[in-house]
């Protein structure tokens, strides 16, 4: 289970958007590889009877009042750092 | 070193007007321009620290009342978002990008004159132990060039030693803020999860990242938590701070029982490491305390749950970097979906890709129980050993790495080598518990730190009896 194969490598890199170069194929195969394998002591541990732990100090569901409040930036600060902006919008390619 | 009066020396100096926070700020630009060979800042902010010294001097002279940080400079690590400048995290992809709103910590500390000066230097998205893996440089050690100063957080840690500011901004999620104080001979304190705001942060890993400072000593150091802790509308994890100020540090060492980790006393332990702490526990009994050891014995399985967990939410909060709001963005990309390969390949380094693929691995369906599920349930039994532990231990302590600052480019080509750096800061974090590194003794003349853990929300006692240990000296 621990050991990828490079089309496991390139599945990977397709679904986190990265697209490798030959080189790094196979460095991360054999890298991601070996993580992988020192991750399997956990496979060894006894955990019954225990539940998964997500947040550690106990809060659960933080909610507020869905109110606009005025903060630091303002939409045109936060446009600036865009590559591309058209009518104070994100502009993309086309997606169709 | 030259080091820094006080903080809360410096700020009444300003506050009488005996000080004037334009030469602060200038002697701190000035340590930083003679200190550029150690690569501890990626920028400075200067024209605003100038600016709003400028106005501090003009309050205090028109006799208003400034705050309790007055003048103060200090260093943020270039994860925090601060105005003036640009924050990329040490990374490509955020290389470009212009801070359009500032992080809640550095406006609590503005908010009492503090002055950010410069930003400084971190492996980048605070993914490494040792700063080598910044897209910009690697930093060198203040006290051996020849090695790293530990990481994430380590321009911050050289900064402070390096008397560039008297404090200065880390983040911890993995041991990001306590590795690279133990290997400079800083104080580096990781609060209670939660207990500082992390708005405006570059995220890592949203259930173990948290905020803390770095300092020439504790009591800085817990003068600047005390700025910053607090519930925050704009972080939902945010909890509440202590009823009493955290520079409240009244706890005495004397009969308070302290437990030391027996799975961090261990063989792999270096010699001197080891000596060190000896003598520190030796100290501590002398102070009253009473020392005995005490097994947790899940606790070496944390790091393999830490890459496992830190991984699948690095690669879900890398997600956002996709080129089309902000940060690099592949200029020859012709379609949508080649604009987020290309932009994304081009600008991480190869630490954000293994982790983003390790996360998205470990998250895929089929193996999400047997590595993801597994991993949270196995953090479960250390959290409850750790919760046995505080039964019945006021503290407990160990070092905080198996070594000192080891030599750069020594471990940089093996990625699962460089992981094991952390292997006795990251229970910690999985806990959620606080913990702080303070200078013990020396080996071979480089710094040795003293891992010192206390029960979530036991932030001001763990400073007090960091503060105990320090006057032992």
């Amino acid at each position: 289970m621990s050991k990828l194969s490079r089309d496991d490598v390139l599945k990977l890199a397709r679904l986190s958007r990265l697209k490798l170069t030959e080189e790094e194929i196979e460095k991360y195969r054999t890298e991601l590889s070996s993580i992988l394998e020192y991750v399997q002591m956990l496979n060894a541990v006894d955990v019954a009877g225990l539940e998964p732990t997500y947040q550690v100090t106990g809060l659960k569901n933080v909610t507020r009042d869905d109110e606009i409040k005025p903060y630091q930036a303002k939409p045109d600060d936060l446009l600036k750092n865009a590559p591309a902006v058209y009518e104070k919008q994100f502009k993309v390619r086309r997606v169709l | 070193m030259k080091a820094w009066p006080k903080i809360a020396d410096i700020a009444e100096k300003v506050q009488k007007g005996e000080l004037k926070a334009v030469d602060l700020v200038r002697q701190s630009l000035k340590a930083i321009e003679n200190n550029k060979e150690y690569n501890a800042i990626i920028s400075t902010v200067e024209k605003r620290a100038i600016e709003r010294a400028t106005e501090i001097d003009k309050r205090v002279a028109g006799g208003e009342k400034v705050g309790k940080l007055a003048g103060v400079p200090f260093i943020a690590k270039d994860n925090f978002l601060t105005f003036g400048g640009k924050t990329t995290a040490a990374s490509n992809i955020l290389r470009p990008f212009e801070t359009p709103y500032q992080a809640a910590a550095i406006e609590k500390l503005e908010a009492q004159d503090a002055i950010c000066i410069a930003k400084a230097n971190l492996d980048a998205f605070a993914h490494g132990s040792s700063t080598e893996n910044s897209d910009w440089f690697t930093t060198k050690n203040p006290r051996d060039k020849t090695r790293v100063p530990g990481g994430s957080s380590g321009g911050s840690a050289t900064s402070v030693i390096l008397g560039i500011a008297p404090f200065a901004l880390g983040t911890d999620t993995g041991g990001s803020i306590r590795l690279p104080a133990s290997f400079c001979g800083a104080v580096g304190f990781k609060p209670t999860y939660g207990l500082v705001s992390r708005s405006g942060v570059v995220a890592m890993a949203s259930s173990t990242d948290v905020i803390g400072p770095l300092a020439g000593n504790v009591e800085d150091a817990a003068l600047v938590l005390d700025v910053m802790a607090g519930r925050d509308a704009l972080d939902s994890t945010t909890i509440e701070r202590d009823k009493n100020p955290y520079t409240k540090l009244d706890e005495k060492i004397k009969d308070k029982k302290i437990g030391v980790v027996k799975e961090y006393m261990g063989e792999g332990l270096e010699p001197g490491v080891r000596s060190s702490m000896e003598q520190a526990i030796t100290k501590l009994k002398e102070a009253g305390a009473i020392v005995e050891e005490v097994s947790l014995p899940s606790l070496p399985l944390a790091l393999a749950v830490y890459y496992i967990v830190c991984p699948a939410e690095v690669s879900s909060n890398l997600g956002r970097y996709d080129g089309q709001r902000y940060g690099h963005s592949a200029k020859e990309a012709k379609s949508l979906d080649e604009s987020y390969e290309m932009s994304r390949e081009q600008g991480f380094g190869a630490e954000a890709k293994r982790r983003i693929m390790i996360g998205t691995h470990v998250l895929s369906s089929g193996y999400y129980d047997a590595y993801y599920k597994k991993a949270q349930t196995v953090r479960t039994k250390i959290i409850n050993e750790f919760a046995e532990a505080f039964n019945e231990y006021d503290f407990l302590v160990g070092p905080v790495a198996p070594e000192t600052a080891f030599k750069i480019g020594e471990r940089s080509s093996d990625p699962l080598k460089m992981y094991l750096s952390d292997i006795m800061t990251v229970a910690v974090n999985m806990a959620g518990v606080p913990a702080i590194s303070v200078p013990a003794s020396e080996s071979e003349e480089l710094p040795v730190g003293l891992q010192i853990i206390a029960p979530q929300r036991a932030d001001r006692e763990l400073l007090a009896i960091a503060k105990g240990f320090e006057d032992l000296k």
